[in-house]
């Protein structure tokens, strides 16, 4: 076939008044990646559903043409759905975990896609599904296929969903977020395998927040927001020389910057002595010493598992630990009475990174900061001109007192957390994932706030993050976690520009690199897993 | 009593027609009307009857007939809206009360004394619930309070079960983790943070159980345990109109519809109620 796969014009899809995607319009060819870039409520979810018929419940579909394989979508019913979706499109999301049905090995799942829509004989669906996980890269493929979802690990999970997506060897394949909630070593992985199926001759629609995911396997790049397409051209071109101001924004919240405050880096004000933590046979602390001076920033780095969690909360002393000892200001948490220990917990707070999980679901802005000020012993009275005053230090305006956190945007939420976090006067604030569950641009803003209340009030973070680019913008020392050892400590720069672990510099080459702005030269190279690593200023 | 309470908390079925649930709104209304002034719906006694009147069929007079003692039978339903009522409400508030403290210390109290409440929540459990209530009516003796006692702590159980359940994933939420990052003491945790957010859903889950309560009292005043005669409520009085079903089967049958119509108006209002909840809880 020598048209365009897919051909989009002038679709707009509304949910009652809000109007999600206005007046797309792009065609997919056969054997192109073509990648939607777009922050969080841009539409892009929306536009890749509405090419399979699931723009979801409530979604009123207009488009000026729609063809799948040429033929007009628009008037398909149900059964001509059912046709197209896994036969003629595959659809991989985000999360394998919610993706694929828990009870069922996934060797069955794959094998339901094949049965559908009868491409193999039935005698042999049994060798393809082995063939088709063999072919996404997974080990041991008769043995994993009779293995059910939570008996694989993240990155075999999302490439079973993979082998399901391109069982019926679809001519396009839409991913939606394939590598969000992946490593990045995974996550390597995962889109090495997506160009492998590219060269084979499938097309690709890739639905990305993530600049650098993009880069590395696009051919064109469609910029949304707010429901349009604002610029879109060749990935070399709008990734170097964007032309639209919000490419432009998206690209350089995308570039590491430093956003570290000079300030006077003091004595120790958390020390860590040989911290053992087990959970059964799995030591999710071992043998973790450190400490974390006043005014500092320590960025803890590491795979999902290694240990970051674990840390940070042996660190609040939520978590006793079994050996090994944190000492705050001097003194251990296990010496403490419980009286004393609240009062401690006043100097280390902490910031998740899902802001709304960590607000009592009941409570508006003003009970959660008024609980967190009532701690510090302040009078009623007091109370709210102090809320105020919190809100305006992280830059929110007094008028979101009376909001519940649901209404709220991800960035307030997390402003709201961080003046929480704040209200108790703390030294040290634990910072797990504070980012992370945030758009690139909401992300330079929060990292710039939280550099600028360590400057205004000489605060301490522990910064937690399997992100390694943001750990390099806000630590001063960076810790490498894996399996809850620390295997490498030192000068952010120096950790970063010379590593001295393989495991370090594994980690460092996974990350998926921008070309430079302004035509860079634009090449990942790799060699079968072992990647010399280059070193990127 | 079990099934009813897991049915409901797995599915989440569409919204019914609106039209029914504005009906068993209306018609709770009415029931609750009655409950707190039988005087607006009827002027007659419950208890008086006149024997020259007996087994009566519906007409004009007695627009339900009357029963074997000449005693108008809507007049006893109106004024047995109220003891049925009551009981409904008492059985489940008292189950609601002794579940949430079994089912918060369970969960909160530590491993051992868990097991403990566990354990002993589990053979509770493992008898039919309204055995239970049998014997502990056997125990106390027949009457209104005993048998609101015995529903209610026979359905202890499932409540304790509920609440530590709930309990224990609101432990492990990020804001219970938070307040205790702030330095809250325990208690205040506790009883801020985990007691409301363990019992908003568990309430409008109790609207049902209301229904059900009602039923089992029924059930016992149908066996002679619950309100002893003349009270006219209605579990007795359907036991009462047994012996007459082939001559006069409105003694019988008004009662009973009594019971079915608020069981099914409590259930699905507190369907509705859930369903609302829900939206809000996730």
């Amino acid at each position: 076939m020598s048209g365009p796969l897919v051909e989009v014009a002038g679709l707009s899809v509304a949910f009652d008044a809000t109007r999600a995607v206005r007046e797309v319009s792009f065609a997919v060819h056969p054997g192109e990646c073509v990648a939607i870039v777009g922050e969080s409520g841009s539409g892009k979810s929306v536009t890749a559903r509405s090419l399979i018929g699931l723009a979801g419940e409530g979604a009123a579909v207009r488009a000026a043409a729609l063809r799948v394989d040429g033929r007009d979508a628009r008037a398909f019913g149900d059964r001509q759905w059912r046709a197209v979706r896994g036969a003629r499109i595959g659809f991989v999301l985000q999360d394998a975990l919610v993706s694929l049905d828990p009870l069922r090995p996934v060797g069955r799942e794959i094998a339901e896609a094949l049965r559908l829509h009868r491409t193999v004989p039935r005698t042999e669906v049994g060798a393809r599904v082995v063939e088709l996980l063999r072919d996404v890269g997974v080990p041991e493929p008769e043995l994993r296929a009779r293995q059910r979802p939570h008996e694989l690990s993240g990155g075999l999970r999302q490439r079973a969903l993979i082998a399901s997506a391109i069982a019926c060897r679809p001519a396009l394949l839409i991913a939606d977020e394939p590598t969000t909630a992946l490593d990045v070593t995974v996550q390597a992985q995962i889109l090495d395998l997506l160009a492998a199926r590219k060269r084979d001759g499938m097309a690709l629609l890739l639905i990305s927040h993530d600049l650098g995911v993009v880069a590395r396997i696009a051919d064109r790049v469609l910029v949304m927001k707010d429901g349009r397409i604002v610029e879109e051209g060749p990935a070399e071109r709008v990734l170097t020389r964007p032309e639209h101001p919000y490419t432009a924004m998206l690209r350089e919240a995308a570039d590491p910057r430093p956003a570290r405050p000079a300030v006077r880096i003091g004595a120790p004000v958390v020390w860590a002595r040989g911290l053992v933590k087990a959970y059964g046979a799995r030591r999710a602390a071992d043998d973790v010493s450190f400490e974390l001076r006043e005014g500092e920033t320590l960025g803890v780095v590491g795979e999902s598992g290694s240990g970051k969690t674990t840390l940070g909360r042996l660190v609040l002393g939520l978590l006793r630990p079994d050996e090994g000892e944190v000492l705050i200001e001097g003194r251990p948490w296990r010496d403490m009475s419980a009286r004393e220990r609240r009062a401690v917990r006043r100097r280390v707070q902490v910031v998740y990174q899902d802001p709304l999980g960590s607000f009592d679901p009941r409570f508006d802005v003003r009970r959660i900061l008024e609980e967190a000020i009532a701690v510090s012993g302040l009078p009623r009275p007091a109370r709210r001109d102090r809320a105020v005053e919190l809100l305006e230090q992280v830059g929110l305006d007094a008028g979101l007192l009376d909001r519940r956190p649901a209404r709220l945007s991800g960035g307030q939420r997390q402003r709201v957390a961080i003046a929480r976090a704040l209200a108790t006067r703390p030294k040290v604030i634990v910072c797990d994932e504070p980012v992370s569950a945030l758009d690139v641009s909401v992300q330079a803003q929060v990292l710039d706030l939280l550099a600028r209340l360590r400057a205004e009030l000489g605060l301490s973070y522990l910064f937690i993050s399997h992100h390694l680019g943001v750990v390099r913008q806000v630590s001063d020392r960076v810790a490498v976690l894996k399996d809850g050892r620390i295997v490498e400590v030192g000068d952010v720069e120096q950790v970063f520009t010379a590593p001295r672990t393989d495991y370090t510099r594994r980690l460092l080459a996974a990350i998926p690199r921008l070309p430079e702005q302004q035509g860079g030269d634009h090449g990942t190279h790799h060699d079968g897993g072992r990647v010399r690593s280059a070193d990127h200023g | 009593m079990t099934a009813a309470v897991t049915a409901g908390a797995v599915r989440a079925r569409r919204a019914p027609a609106r039209p029914g649930l504005w009906a068993a709104a209306l018609f709770l209304g009415l029931v609750v009307l009655a409950a707190l002034a039988p005087g607006l719906f009827t002027d007659g006694s419950a208890v008086d009857g006149d024997p020259a009147a007996a087994l009566t069929p519906p007409g004009a007079d007695h627009v339900f007939g009357t029963d074997a003692n000449g005693r108008d039978v809507f007049t006893r339903i109106v004024h047995g809206a109220r003891p049925s009522l009551l009981v409904g409400l008492g059985a489940t508030a008292l189950a609601v009360a002794g579940g949430t403290v079994l089912g918060l210390v369970a969960a909160l109290g530590g491993r051992w004394l868990d097991e403990l409440v566990m354990r002993l929540v589990d053979v509770v459990l493992s008898l039919p619930s309204l055995l239970l209530a049998l014997v502990v009516l056997v125990v106390a003796g027949p009457g209104t309070l005993n048998s609101v006692c015995a529903v209610g702590v026979a359905a202890v159980p499932v409540y304790a079960r509920l609440v530590r359940v709930r309990a224990m994933v609101v432990r492990g939420s990020g804001y219970v983790e938070a307040a205790t990052a702030l330095g809250l003491p325990r208690a205040v945790v506790v009883v801020r943070h985990v007691l409301p957010n363990v019992l908003a859903p568990l309430l409008v889950l109790a609207t049902i159980e209301v229904g059900t309560a009602l039923v089992a009292v029924a059930s016992l005043g149908f066996l002679g345990f619950g309100p002893q005669p003349p009270a006219p409520e209605w579990g007795a009085m359907l036991a009462a109109g047994r012996d007459y079903t082939a001559v006069a089967w409105w003694v019988a049958v008004f009662p009973g519809l009594a019971i079915t119509l608020t069981v099914l108006s409590i259930t699905v209002v507190g369907r509705a109620l859930r369903r609302r909840g829900e939206g809000r809880d996730v």
